[in-house]
């Protein structure tokens, strides 16, 4: 055995070895590359693809109603004789918006709360920590269709809703890693150097939760798109004509029996679009702290 | 324990107060006049009207009395009347709870059932395929909607091969057995999203615990295998388990209403999408302040149980 591992210590490097590259080696992390590529390719398709579908997604045509996919429409039409392909993909813009919007106005509010609880003791730190502790008892869902209810449907108000549910949670991440880091020594240094608490942040604290923000946030971006898709399907999200893939899951269900293929269309796409905002956020956890990697095993976090 | 208990309980009440307030000014101070809202966008009526309403609804108090006044109706259960069905809204809840009781309970039951021995085998064989099967049914559990689960069973089970109904509901105590008929394909549903993730933390828990030095002695004393792995190993690593149940608890919520609509099951969950379309604003109310409260005593409930199956964990909480 030991023998064995002399010999290879001494042989020579096999001649077909390609030389060590710097850098991430992106192959070791495949769940970011497919969930990353797949999003890349909602993205494009968002963007050009009504442009390039002959139909209008709310042109309704009553004379071809609950077609199946055809030549002239490749996924089918709903109820109303409108195209399945033109609807999937002006829906994936929405969910698209409402997943950007969450996760922008989520970090907005979230970061700096995390990172003034954190970093200052006294009450308002913990009064801002107790809202956020009663804003997650909510079940996230049922408070989302609270709020929009409140507010009256509209993408807007969808956002802002999904927002308040997914802020708590990256307000305690950033606060748990800023009151770790706080500890640390050049957190202390620097604050021994005379550096304000808003410096101490802006430059110390935030690049190193970096990380765990990027992780959060695509995590986040999958809640939403899941979280619109349910509020859209029991009616109670983007109001109609607006198409998403939730209301037309809503508008197919009575249709099951007679066009399953118009439930398939937008269920596969939130599937889809869901799997790979959960895969860029497990692949990024990977890439970024290979030890939680081992630890915990592969899988995505709770975030629903 | 006792301090332990008491320290748990004064977080409760903070946390019960922060949950009402927040509702209540979500509900009230957001949406503006509840008048307008409860005579409707076409109703005329003369202004001495809307004053008297005003009053009797203490709308013209300031809103901390207006606060405390729903508080104390709400804490005796008293959530007012319907705006859209004759019964008041306690009557109409209580009603609804035993089908979204038995539909939590029942899927929470399966998710258990099915996920401890997966995530027992998975952390006993780290890399085989049953784990890494285990780990990409985790992320596509999680990553599949629920309602979509609903309809894809539907489509199977109850359209195609017709062995289950789609929808409708049979009360457990009235005949079990049609009960189990109409609750598989939504206890199935419900219970997906949660099997993986329980296995999945199961797994992590297990595997904690097989590298401990108490499983070594144990091994290193002889004892038969199944003997370390169900004495000294599941029985230690499954207890933090009932943290992660209760955590789960308000996404189950969340999930049973979209399940109750799908299978239209006559739950809390359907209550309150009809009262959301309906614009029912009492009905909403009670039912967001009541989901989150049961939430929140539960997982009280279940920090204590935490607590006496584990004294570390009391000292952990301080």
């Amino acid at each position: 055995m030991a023998r064995a591992i002399a010999a290879a210590q001494l042989a020579p490097p096999p001649a077909t070895a390609p030389p060590r590259r710097p850098g991430v080696r992106l192959r070791a992390y495949p769940q970011l590359v497919i969930g990353a590529g797949a999003l890349l390719l909602l993205i494009v398709g968002a963007a050009i693809g009504p442009v390039l579908v002959a139909y209008g997604p709310t042109a309704a045509d009553f004379s071809a109603t609950l077609r199946g996919p055809s030549a002239a429409h490749v996924f089918g039409t709903d109820q109303l004789g409108r195209d399945s392909l033109s609807r999937a993909l002006s829906g994936a813009r929405i969910s698209l918006l409402v997943a950007a919007g969450t996760v922008v106005l989520s970090l907005v509010g979230g970061v700096p709360l995390g990172l003034l609880s954190g970093l200052r003791r006294g009450w308002v730190a913990s009064l801002i920590m107790r809202v956020m502790d009663g804003v997650l008892a909510f079940p996230g869902l049922i408070l989302a269709m609270a709020i929009a209810f409140v507010l009256g449907p509209s993408v807007v108000t969808v956002i802002v809703a999904l927002s308040i549910v997914r802020l708590p949670p990256f307000a305690r991440v950033v606060r748990a890693q800023t009151l770790a880091l706080g500890q640390g020594d050049y957190v202390e240094s620097a604050r021994a150097l005379g550096a304000s608490p808003a410096r101490i942040a802006v430059t110390h604290v935030l690049p190193n939760v970096l990380s765990t923000i990027l992780v959060q946030a695509s995590l986040a971006a999958g809640a939403a798109i899941f979280t619109e898709a349910s509020l859209s399907f029991l009616g109670a999200g983007v109001p109609p004509p607006t198409p998403t893939w939730g209301s037309m899951l809503h508008d197919a269900y009575p249709y099951l029996e007679v066009n399953p293929w118009q439930t398939l269309v937008p269920g596969l796409s939130i599937f889809l679009a869901v799997l790979s905002c959960n895969f860029i956020g497990d692949g990024l956890r990977d890439l970024l702290d290979p030890r939680e990697r081992t630890r915990r095993g592969s899988g995505t976090g709770t975030w629903r | 324990m006792a301090t332990y208990a008491i320290r748990r309980a004064i977080q409760l009440l903070a946390l019960l107060v922060i949950v009402s307030l927040l509702t209540f000014v979500l509900m009230r101070g957001l949406l503006g006049d509840p008048v307008l809202l409860i005579l409707g966008p076409d109703a005329s009526v003369d202004q001495a009207t809307v004053q008297r309403l005003r009053h009797d609804l203490l709308l013209d108090e300031p809103l901390p009395v207006q606060y405390l006044d729903w508080l104390r109706h709400a804490s005796v259960g008293d959530f007012g009347r319907s705006l859209r069905s004759p019964i008041t809204v306690h009557d109409a809840l209580l009603g609804r709870l035993p089908v979204t009781l038995e539909l939590s309970v029942e899927a929470l039951a399966l998710a258990l059932l099915l996920a401890v021995p997966m995530g027992i085998q998975a952390a006993l064989r780290p890399g085989s395929r049953l784990d890494v099967a285990l780990a990409g049914l985790t992320v596509t559990t999680l990553s599949l909607p629920n309602f979509l689960l609903g309809i894809l069973l539907i489509f199977v089970f109850a359209i195609r091969l017709h062995w289950l109904p789609s929808a409708g509901y049979v009360p457990l105590t009235q005949d079990p057995v049609a009960h189990l008929r109409f609750m598989v394909l939504p206890v199935m549903t419900l219970a997906a999203a949660y099997t993986g993730n329980f296995a999945r933390f199961a797994r992590s828990l297990m595997l904690d615990v097989l590298s401990e030095d108490y499983v070594r002695t144990a091994r290193a004393k002889g004892l038969p295998n199944w003997i370390v792995l169900r004495r000294h190993a599941a029985r230690n690593a499954l207890i933090p388990l009932v943290t992660v149940v209760g955590v789960e608890l308000a996404g189950l919520f969340g999930g049973a209403v979209i399940t109750e609509t799908v299978f239209s099951l006559p739950g809390v969950g359907q209550l309150l999408t009809d009262s959301v379309l309906g614009k029912d604003l009492p009905t909403v109310q009670a039912i967001v302040l009541f989901l989150t409260v049961a939430v929140v005593v539960t997982s009280f409930v279940v920090d204590l149980v935490y607590g006496v199956l584990d004294p570390r964990a009391r000292i952990a909480y301080g």
